[in-house]
C-alpha cells in the first residue's frame, strides 16, 4: 500500500521527502493518539501500579506487595460477587441469545413485515439504561406494579411480590430488565447475519425435504457461526463488567445479594475510599477479558475460522 | 501487485457486501408462495416477542398519563383522563430543561468531536505512511474492550489534578476517548473500499493532505461518518456510570442524571417518574424512528468491528 501511493504519487510536483510524510501521518493519527493515552492507556496503566499499594485516592501511596490481591480473593463479598456475575453470564449465555436466535431465524423467513417487526425489537435497545430501569422499577414495584395488576384481576399469586427488594428475586429481577433491552440487539445482529447465508442452501435442503429445525441445524447455526461465536465472548466479557442496572435499580442490595464485581469496585473505591484495593479489584476484571479475547483469538487460529 | 494488494485489504467487507447483495434477486425469485407456505405459528411467536419489546412501553405512556391514585388502582391498563399536564409539572420538578440543554450539549460535542478525531485516524491508517499500521490496529482493538472500571479510579484523579473534574469539556473528551476507537474501526472499512484514483488526481494536482482529506476524503465517507455521529451522540445521551462519576454539580448534569435523581427522591410518584422518563426517551425514539436504518446499520457494523 505504501509503495502504491510512492510510485504512483512521484509525479515531480507532489513527491514529498520521506520524513515529512511520515510527519502528516503522525498528526493525523495524534489526536486518537492523545485522547487515548490521556483517558484509557495512562490511567489503566496507572490502575496496575495503584493495585499494589493502600492509596485511598487523594493522597499518598504505599507500596504493599500483593497484600490487595490476597484480600481480593479472600473477602466473602468479592466471592460472593464474582457468582452473581457467573450467574449473570450463565443466563445472558441461555436466554437472550436463544430468544434472538429464535426470533430472528422466525423473522428470516418472513416474505413480509420483517422491517417493521426488527424496529419494534430493537426499540428497547436504543433506550438509555436508566429509562428502561424507570420503566421496570414501576412494573416490578409491590404496591403500583404487575403484582398488583394481577390482583385487580383476581389472581394474586405475585400480589405484594418486591422483585427488586427480595433477596432472592433482587438478582434475577435485575437481569430480567436488561434482557429486556438488550436481546433486540442480538436479534438484529444474528439477522444481518442470516441473511448474509447462501440462500441456495436452503433451497437444495427443502428439495431434500428438511424441516424447519433441521434447516436451522443444519444450514442457519452453521451460516452465521461466526457471529454467533463472537457474540458469545462479548456476552461472556460483558456479563462480568456490568454496573449501571444493578447500580440503579438496586445498588448491589439487599444484603448484597445482587452485588456484582463492578459494584463492589466502585463502592470500594469511592464510598470506601480505598483506590489501591479497588484497583486490584479492576485488574481481576480486566484480566478475565483478556482471558477470555486471547482464548477466542487462540481457538480462532487454531480451527481456523473466519470471522 | 499493488492493485491486488489493495484489493485484498478491502475484500472482507466489499465482498460480503456484493454477496449479499447477489443473493436477493435470486431469494425473492426462487421461493413462489407454494413454497414457503403461510406461518401462522410463527407469526404469532413473532408478535408475542414483539409484545415483549413494546407492552412494557405502552404502560410507561399510560402511566406518564394518570395520577398517582389511578396508578395505584390500575397499574397497568389505560388511563381514564388524559393528564398531559404531568409531563409540565415533571420538567419543572426534575429540572429536565437544563438536563435536556446539558445532554444536547454533551452528545452533539461527542458526536463531532468523535467524527474528527476517529476520521483523521482512520485516514491515517490508511492512505499515510504510519509506521507502525498493525500495531496501532491492535491498539485500537484492545482499547475498544477495555472495561471502563480499569481505568476509571485513577482517571479520576487525573482529572481533579488537570481541572476536567466536574465539568463538561472533561466528560467529552473521555467520551472522545472511549467512542473513537470504535469509530475508527468503521471509518477504516469505509475508507479501505474508496479507490485510490480519486486522491491520485488530486495528489497530481498538488493537493496537500489537509486539502485532500477534507476536499476528497471526508465527502466520500460522509455516509459512514453520519452514522459515526449517531451512535457516538446516543451513546453519550445515554451514558451513565462515566457520567454519574465525573459530574456532581447539579446545573451540569445530563438529562439521564436528573432522570435518575429524580427518580431517587420521588420513588413513589409514578406518573411525574415516568412522565419524566418519557421526556428523557422521546428525542431518541423520533431520531431512530426517522433514521432508523442507518442507526441498525451503524449498530450492526459497530457491534462486529473487532
Amino acid at each position: 500500500m505504501t509503495s502504491a501511493t510512492a510510485r504512483i504519487g512521484a509525479g515531480p510536483a507532489v513527491r514529498r521527502p520521506r520524513h515529512r510524510r511520515r510527519l502528516v501521518a503522525w498528526l493525523f493519527i495524534a489526536p486518537l493518539a492523545i485522547v487515548n493515552l490521556l483517558v484509557i492507556g495512562g490511567p489503566g496503566l496507572s490502575s496496575l501500579l495503584f493495585s499494589f499499594t493502600d492509596w485511598d485516592g487523594l493522597g499518598q501511596a504505599n507500596f504493599v506487595g500483593i497484600d490487595n490481591y490476597v484480600e481480593l480473593f479472600q473477602s466473602p463479598n468479592v466471592l460472593a460477587a464474582i457468582w452473581h456475575n457467573l450467574l449473570w453470564t450463565l443466563f445472558f449465555l441461555i436466554v437472550p441469545i436463544s430468544m434472538a436466535l429464535l426470533g430472528a431465524f422466525l423473522l428470516s423467513r418472513l416474505r413480509r413485515g420483517q422491517v417493521l417487526f426488527r424496529t419494534l425489537y430493537f426499540i428497547p435497545y436504543v433506550l438509555a439504561t436508566i429509562v428502561s430501569a424507570t420503566v421496570w422499577r414501576q412494573i416490578l414495584s409491590p404496591d403500583a406494579g404487575i403484582g398488583a395488576a394481577l390482583a385487580n384481576l383476581g389472581f394474586d399469586g405475585l400480589a405484594g411480590v418486591n422483585f427488586l427488594g427480595d433477596p432472592s428475586l433482587a438478582l434475577g429481577s435485575v437481569a430480567f430488565v436488561n434482557n429486556w433491552q438488550w436481546w433486540g440487539f442480538l436479534l438484529v445482529l444474528f439477522l444481518a447475519a442470516m441473511q448474509g447465508v447462501n440462500p441456495a442452501l436452503y433451497e437444495a435442503a427443502r428439495l431434500d425435504g428438511a424441516n424447519a429445525w433441521r434447516e436451522f441445524w443444519h444450514i442457519t447455526l452453521p451460516g452465521i457461526r461466526p457471529t454467533l461465536m463472537f457474540l458469545v465472548l462479548m456476552t461472556v466479557i460483558w456479563s462480568f463488567l456490568v454496573f449501571d442496572y444493578v447500580y440503579i435499580l438496586t445498588q448491589g442490595g439487599p444484603a448484597g445479594s445482587s452485588d456484582v464485581l463492578a459494584t463492589v469496585l466502585y463502592r470500594t473505591a469511592f464510598s470506601e475510599q480505598r483506590a489501591g484495593y479497588a484497583s486490584a479489584m479492576a485488574m481481576l476484571l480486566s484480566s478475565i477479558s483478556a482471558v477470555v479475547v486471547a482464548g477466542y483469538l487462540i481457538l480462532r487460529k487454531k480451527l481456523d475460522w473466519d470471522v | 501487485m499493488i492493485r491486488v494488494q489493495t484489493d485484498t485489504l478491502a475484500a472482507p467487507a466489499a465482498s460480503r457486501r456484493a454477496a449479499r447483495a447477489a443473493a436477493r434477486p435470486p431469494r425473492r425469485a426462487g421461493f413462489r408462495p407454494d413454497h414457503r407456505p403461510r406461518r401462522p405459528f410463527s407469526v404469532l411467536i413473532l408478535v408475542v416477542l414483539a409484545f415483549y419489546a413494546t407492552g412494557p412501553l405502552a404502560v410507561f405512556v399510560f402511566n406518564s398519563l394518570k395520577s398517582p391514585a389511578e396508578i395505584s388502582r390500575s397499574p397497568i391498563g389505560l388511563p381514564s383522563e388524559w393528564r398531559w399536564e404531568n409531563f409540565a409539572t415533571a420538567f419543572e420538578d426534575a429540572n429536565m430543561g437544563q438536563g435536556l440543554l446539558n445532554s444536547a450539549i454533551i452528545a452533539v460535542s461527542t458526536a463531532l468531536g468523535v467524527c474528527v478525531i476517529a476520521s483523521m485516524a482512520a485516514y491515517a491508517m490508511t492512505r499515510l505512511e504510519l509506521p507502525g499500521k498493525s500495531a496501532w490496529i491492535l491498539y485500537i482493538l484492545v482499547s475498544t474492550s477495555v472495561p471502563i472500571q480499569l481505568f476509571l479510579v485513577p482517571l479520576l484523579s487525573w482529572w481533579s489534578t488537570l481541572g476536567l473534574y466536574n465539568t463538561q469539556f472533561g466528560l467529552i473528551v473521555i467520551y472522545w476517548a472511549v467512542y473513537s476507537p470504535f469509530a475508527t474501526m468503521l471509518l477504516r472499512s469505509f475508507l479501505l473500499t474508496i479507490p485510490k484514483e480519486y486522491e491520485e488526481a488530486a495528489r497530481l494536482d498538488g493537493a496537500g493532505e489537509w486539502r485532500l482529506f477534507t476536499r476528497v476524503m471526508v465527502p466520500m465517507i460522509w455516509p459512514g461518518m453520519l452514522t459515526v455521529a449517531l451512535v457516538a451522540g446516543l451513546q453519550a445521551y445515554n451514558e451513565f456510570l462515566l457520567a454519574v462519576t465525573f459530574i456532581q454539580d447539579s446545573q451540569l448534569l445530563p438529562v439521564s442524571l436528573s432522570l435518575y435523581s429524580f427518580q431517587q427522591s420521588y420513588a413513589v410518584d409514578w406518573s411525574l417518574v415516568s412522565a419524566a422518563g418519557l421526556i428523557m426517551a422521546a428525542p431518541v425514539i423520533v431520531v431512530f424512528l426517522l433514521l432508523q436504518r442507518r442507526f441498525i446499520e451503524g449498530y450492526t457494523q459497530g457491534g462486529l468491528a473487532n
